[in-house]
């Protein structure tokens, strides 16, 4: 203490907690990895090889991107890999890859950096892209192979390697290789809605029907998040809240024409969305109640898109749309601060 | 309190939001508080609390007795100064303050060898006092909030016009990690802690007293309940340890159920709220009508070799007392008071002041603010921990765009208090109560101008 002692004078608080931003980050791909292993386990090699070019594929392209406008690169802090991770894992594991590549280049440029990179995009990323390979290449987005081919792991899907702007090889031939008769290439979903059939719930849990993951395995990795506190646990419930409720009623009105609640939140990309894409922080509302809103509106949306609309999924355009409104639901929700009568609402 | 056992299901009463931080108690919390020696001069400022500084009575090369008053108060928002120690009043000069600017400060020169013990006083009959001769009394000790906020707590004895104070709510949670002076205080001073909530009591008409100790304590709950014994009219209930439940709008909360209005005074809900170790000074002090010349003061940290809680007279350079509990070379900044909401200083030549409640020593490497900043995420990290239920976030986002008039009309920006549980939770390191002081500065400047 004596002499010249330097010290640093620093403003309060003078502790911080464990958490950082890349760390939250690098568990939510901790949790991804089960699932990314399941797909590539059951589809084979092509799913294996569509989740790593659209995680480099993100990753690359935003590191070029940061390059290129003279910023310091921000893929350390791990969200491009998730966004890749995301996107391959809500593509047919058949998709061509180059789509792929589109699809991570829309993601990340105008999905992501345009708006100013992490924190500043309205739309999760994941879904800009899986959004516009839906309207640009409909056919091959929808298109799903069966999984638990026996030579999945030493044969690619044909389309995989499509060449890119050609049309791909027509998929029959290998269809009738390694599928059993009277595969369509429909999912769950598309043939409950156009053809009234229903698939049994019990392999949809596990996520061994076609174009679905595995329910269970989602929502456990999505514990593992919230219990390291990682994730807010009330977005997802009430998504699912909100999707079985609806569902639900529809079921109670029309039986024969809707599926049970249970079946509704286990098909589809509902829970994958609920779990990983709705809870995306960047694009959802901070305030409690807000969260509570945004998640019952879009299982609301989802299963009045599935039932009401011309598609069979409706969880991506759902998610899209509470994105856009979540700035507007966190304006209209504010908290009720300590010992004020009541929240007010800013003008 | 405790209805049907309702305690041995749900655990003791909790604070609902706020954060669990690492309490680097198990330091000093179980070393008998100490007394440190005389420094070779002492430095007694003239504003050591909230309101008007205190005017000078003594003048250069006057002797003083420990235990004197040297300065008396200017007005009813304002406290007396008791010299420390005798000596000599060497001279009435500035003197660096925590904040960083100077102010009028009686320099004493102890006695080599002078005494510790305070001869100076003469004992009062408490029980036959009126209230305002009771508020009267405690201006005379200079008592002011020992919890850290220094403010006069004969001001608060005062029940404003038209209130009426049914409880007394005693504050023994010290939730700030590092500290244990009130847990010192509380574990060997019980008695008077009790005696000063019942002169409280007294002074505000309050049939009853609540005193409120967070169940990281065991021993000063136990100490407590042993002194007051069967006694009715103060209740002593464990609160589950959380931060910032030591704050006064949040223990009311936690253990009568009342919210402070926003702007508002306890007083507006029925309750006048007392620091433990303000109450065991009025206690001490009161009966025998002395003035507060010491406090006790947590000195701990990483980075020092003796930590302890000593007994400080008022006006020993921050200096001093660093020298004698000793400091590794690993010190790298200097925080007066607890971790969370203590001010780092930028000079060891101020003195110690009766506010002061911790001195922290912080080690390299462990400190705040090294981390990359991130970009908010909108995790609602710090939404989720606010204790007042504001909106950090947006305050933030807000902050970034110098939209400081909005901060304060529409999300509530004054009544943040700065207990830092924003920041400590960032997940983008994000420093939110930096941001948030300088908007309620640059708003304050604001005003001031127009």
């Amino acid at each position: 203490m004596s002499g010249t002692t330097i010290i640093e004078v620093r403003t309060s608080p003078h502790l911080h907690g464990p958490m950082t931003v890349e760390t939250i980050m690098r568990h939510v791909i901790y949790a991804l990895l089960p699932i990314a292993a399941f797909f590539s386990w059951h589809f084979g090699l092509s799913a294996a090889l569509l989740l790593a070019v659209t995680t480099a594929g993100c990753v690359l392209a935003e590191h070029t991107a940061c390059r290129l406008s003279g910023k310091r690169s921000t893929v350390n802090d791990y969200s491009a890999a998730i966004t890749g991770l995301l996107l391959g894992l809500t593509l047919p594991p058949g998709l061509p890859l180059w789509m792929a590549v589109v699809g991570c280049l829309v993601a990340i440029l105008p999905g992501k950096l345009l708006f100013g990179g992490l924190g500043s995009n309205v739309f999760n990323p994941a879904l800009v892209g899986r959004a516009f390979l839906q309207a640009a290449f409909p056919v091959a987005v929808t298109n799903y192979t069966p999984g638990l081919a026996a030579n999945r792991f030493v044969e690619f899907i044909p389309s995989t390697w499509a060449v890119p702007l050609m049309k791909p090889a027509p998929l029959n031939d290998w269809l009738a290789k390694v599928a059993v008769d009277g595969f369509t290439g429909a999912t769950p979903l598309a043939m409950q809605k156009f053809d009234h059939i229903y698939s049994e719930l019990g392999p949809l849990l596990w996520g061994l029907g076609p174009g679905s993951l595995p329910g269970c395995l989602i929502l456990l990795c999505g514990a593992y998040l919230v219990v390291r506190g990682m994730m807010d646990w009330r977005i997802t419930a009430s998504m699912i809240a909100g999707a079985a409720a609806t569902g639900g009623i529809f079921h109670l009105v029309n039986p024969a024409l809707y599926p049970d609640p249970v079946w509704v939140v286990f098909t589809g990309g509902l829970l994958l969305g609920a779990t990983f894409m709705a809870t995306d922080p960047v694009a959802s509302p901070v305030t409690p109640r807000g969260m509570w809103i945004y998640g019952l509106l879009m299982g609301v949306l989802t299963v009045l898109i599935r039932n009401l609309g011309g598609l069979p999924e409706g969880v991506m355009y759902a998610i899209l749309f509470g994105n856009a409104l979540s700035p507007l639901i966190d304006r209209l929700t504010p908290p009720r601060p300590y010992g004020a009568r009541k929240a007010q609402v800013p003008q | 309190m405790n209805f049907f056992g309702a305690e041995r299901f749900f655990g003791p009463k909790r604070l609902w939001r706020g954060i669990h931080v690492p309490e680097h108690k198990e330091q000093t919390a179980h070393l008998p508080i100490r007394r440190l020696p005389f420094p070779p001069l002492l430095i007694v400022p003239l504003s050591q609390h909230a309101g008007k500084p205190a005017k000078a009575i003594v003048h250069e090369g006057q002797e003083v007795v420990r235990g004197e008053p040297i300065a008396e108060a200017d007005g009813f928002m304002s406290v007396p100064m008791h010299a420390p120690a005798t000596g000599r009043v060497e001279r009435i000069a500035p003197a660096p303050s925590a904040k960083g600017e100077l102010t009028p400060a009686i320099y004493i020169r102890p006695y080599p060898g002078a005494s510790q013990e305070v001869l100076y006083g003469a004992e009062q009959n408490i029980d036959q006092m009126t209230p305002a001769q009771v508020v009267a009394a405690v201006q005379a000790t200079g008592v002011v909030g020992l919890g850290g906020a220094a403010f006069p707590t004969h001001v608060k004895l005062k029940v404003p016009e038209g209130k009426k104070i049914d409880t007394v709510v005693v504050n023994g949670c010290e939730c700030e990690p590092y500290l244990t002076t009130d847990h010192r205080v509380m574990v060997e001073y019980p008695r008077q802690v009790l005696h000063g909530a019942r002169i409280a009591m007294r002074a505000v008409g309050a049939e009853r007293a609540v005193v409120g100790v967070e169940d990281n304590k065991p021993d000063a709950l136990a100490a407590l309940r042993a002194a007051n014994g069967d006694r009715p009219g103060i209740l002593i209930e464990a609160v589950a340890a959380k931060y910032p439940q030591g704050a006064e709008k949040m223990l009311v909360k936690v253990l009568l159920g009342r919210e402070i209005p926003a702007g508002g005074l306890p007083a507006d809900v029925g309750l006048a709220v007392f620091n433990v170790a303000t109450l065991a000074q009025i206690g001490e002090l009161l009966p025998d009508r002395q003035g507060l010349i010491e406090r006790v003061v947590t000195i701990a940290g990483p980075a020092v070799s003796k930590p302890g809680n000593y007994l400080i007279p008022l006006g020993t350079p921050l200096r001093w007392a660093l020298e004698q509990a000793g400091c590794t070379d690993q010190a790298v900044s200097v925080v007066l008071g607890g971790p969370m909401m203590g001010a780092a200083v930028g000079s060891f030549d101020i003195p110690l002041t009766k506010g002061v409640t911790g001195v922290l020593v912080l080690a390299k490497g462990g400190a705040y603010g090294e981390a990359q900043v991130f970009p908010c995420i909108h995790c609602a990290a710090c939404v989720n921990v606010c204790p007042l239920q504001l909106d950090p976030s947006h305050l933030g986002l807000l902050a970034r765009k110098d939209r400081y008039e909005e901060m304060e009309t529409v999300y509530h920006l004054n009544d943040c208090f700065e207990c830092g549980c924003c920041s400590y939770v960032c997940p983008a390191h994000i420093p939110l109560v930096q941001y948030f002081r300088v908007a309620k500065q640059m708003n304050r400047e604001r005003k001031a101008r127009s």
